[in-house]
C-alpha cells in the first residue's frame, strides 16, 4: 500500500492546482495527473479493467475533448474577477471546508469491518466477472446506456451543427466576381505574383522585386503582412550580388562562405573579399570598355 | 489495507471539485471540476467493491464513466454553442436563456 501514500498527496495537490490555476490548459493537464493517479489506485484495488478504461476513456478521450474545446474557445479565456453574487466566493470556500470536514469526519468514524478482498470475485478473471454481472444482473442498465450514448452523440452533432446562411460560392461565382472587380476597380485579373523565393532569400516572407528594384508588397501573403513579419528588401541588393558572383561577362571564380560560393553567402558586403572583388570587377569592366 | 484512507481521499477530491464548481467562472474549468467529483465517487465505489468482496461496485463505477463520457460530449457541445453566440466561456455571461 505504498502506492496509496505516494499517489494521494500528488492527487490532492493536483486537484488543488485545478482550483487555483489561472489558465484552463493548466487545469486540464492537472486533471490528467489526477486521473492517471486514480487509474493507478484502481489497479492497486484489484480493478484492472477499470484501470484500463480510466486511462483510455478519461485520460485519452475525455481530456482530449476538453483540450480540443479549449483550443477552439481560446486558451486565454481566463476567469473574470467580478462576482455576480456578492460574497459568493467566500461563502463557497467556507461551505466547501465544512463539507470536507463533514465528509472526512463522517467517513473516518465509520468502521468498514474487515476487508473481504476481491480474490474470490476475481477468480475467473476481473473482466469475465464484470461481463457476467453486466450481461445478467445489469442488462437493462447496460441497454439504457447504449440509448444514452447514441442520444448524446446525436445531441452533440445537432448542437455543433451550423446552418449555412448564404449559398456556397462556386468557382464560376468567384470568376464572375473577379471580372466585376477588374471592370469596376481595375484589380489585376491574374494570379498574385509569387514572393521573392530564391531571388535573394529562400523564404516566402521576402517580397519579390519589381523591374525597377522596388519591392512588390502584393507578392507576400496577406497574413505575414498583418503579423508584421514581412522582411524588408535591402536596397541595392542586386548590384552587390552581381558584383559578388559576376554578371556573366567576366570569368571570375565564385568564392564565398556558403556551400555554393557567393550565392549562399551573405552578399551584403560582409564577405572578406567582397569589397576587393567588386573593385577588381569594376576595374575589369573598365578595361573592357 | 482498510478502505478508510481511500474513502477519505475520495471525500477530499469531491470537496475540492465541489468548491471548484462554486468558485470558478470559466465554464470549461467548472466542467473539469464536475469530472473531478465524478472521479472521486468512482474511487469510493471501487473501494467499496474491494471491501465488500463483490464486483457490483466496479460495475457501478463503469456506468458512471459511461454517463460521464456522454455528459462531457453534450456539455462541451453546449459550451461551444454558447461561445459561438457570445464569444465568451464565462458562466456569468450566460445568465439569460434568450438574447
Amino acid at each position: 500500500m505504498v502506492a496509496f501514500w505516494i499517489l494521494s498527496p500528488i492527487m490532492v495537490i493536483a486537484a488543488l492546482g485545478i482550483l487555483f490555476s489561472r489558465k484552463a490548459v493548466h487545469a486540464a493537464l492537472l486533471l490528467a495527473v489526477v486521473m492517471i493517479c486514480l487509474a493507478l489506485l484502481y489497479a492497486v484495488q484489484d480493478a484492472p479493467f477499470l484501470f484500463v478504461v480510466q486511462i483510455i476513456v478519461y485520460t485519452g478521450a475525455i481530456l482530449m475533448l476538453f483540450l480540443f474545446v479549449l483550443m477552439l474557445v481560446g486558451v486565454d479565456a481566463s476567469d473574470s474577477i467580478v462576482e455576480t453574487i456578492k460574497g459568493q466566493r467566500l461563502m463557497a470556500i467556507v461551505g466547501g471546508v465544512f463539507l470536507g470536514l463533514l465528509l472526512v469526519l463522517g467517513v473516518g468514524q465509520v468502521s468498514l469491518g474487515s476487508v473481504a478482498g476481491l480474490r474470490a470475485a476475481n477468480r475467473g478473471g476481473n473482466v469475465e466477472g464484470l461481463a457476467q454481472l453486466l450481461f445478467s444482473k445489469y442488462i437493462f442498465a447496460f441497454e439504457a446506456t447504449s440509448a444514452l450514448l447514441i442520444t448524446a452523440a446525436i445531441g452533440a452533432m445537432v448542437l455543433a451543427h451550423r446552418e449555412r446562411l448564404t449559398p456556397k460560392a462556386t468557382q464560376a461565382d468567384r470568376a464572375v466576381q473577379r471580372m466585376r472587380e477588374y471592370a469596376e476597380r481595375g484589380v489585376h485579373l491574374g494570379p498574385l505574383p509569387s514572393p521573392g523565393v530564391y531571388a535573394r532569400h529562400n523564404a516566402v516572407d521576402t517580397p519579390a522585386l519589381l523591374p525597377d528594384g522596388s519591392p512588390a508588397e502584393i507578392s507576400v501573403s496577406r497574413v505575414l503582412t498583418v503579423r508584421g513579419t514581412m522582411r524588408s528588401t535591402p536596397t541595392a541588393d542586386v548590384d552587390v550580388l552581381t558584383g559578388e558572383i559576376g554578371d556573366g561577362t567576366s570569368n571570375l571564380p565564385i568564392t564565398g562562405s556558403g556551400p555554393r560560393g557567393g550565392i549562399d553567402g551573405d552578399p551584403s558586403g560582409r564577405t572578406p573579399h567582397g569589397e576587393d572583388r567588386t573593385a577588381r570587377h569594376a576595374h575589369e569592366h573598365g578595361e573592357e570598355a | 489495507m482498510s478502505g478508510s484512507p481511500f474513502l477519505i481521499l475520495s471525500a477530499l477530491l469531491f470537496t475540492i471539485g465541489c468548491v471548484g464548481v462554486l468558485t470558478r467562472r470559466n465554464a470549461i474549468v467548472v466542467f473539469m471540476c464536475v469530472e473531478l467529483m465524478l472521479n472521486a465517487s468512482n474511487l469510493a465505489l471501487v473501494t467499496f467493491a474491494r471491501v465488500d468482496g463483490n464486483l457490483d461496485g466496479q460495475v457501478a463505477a463503469f456506468f458512471v464513466m459511461v454517463v460521464a463520457a456522454a455528459e462531457v460530449v453534450v456539455g462541451l457541445a453546449i459550451i461551444m454553442t454558447i461561445f459561438r453566440t457570445r464569444r465568451s466561456a464565462s458562466v456569468d455571461d450566460a445568465s439569460l436563456l434568450k438574447y
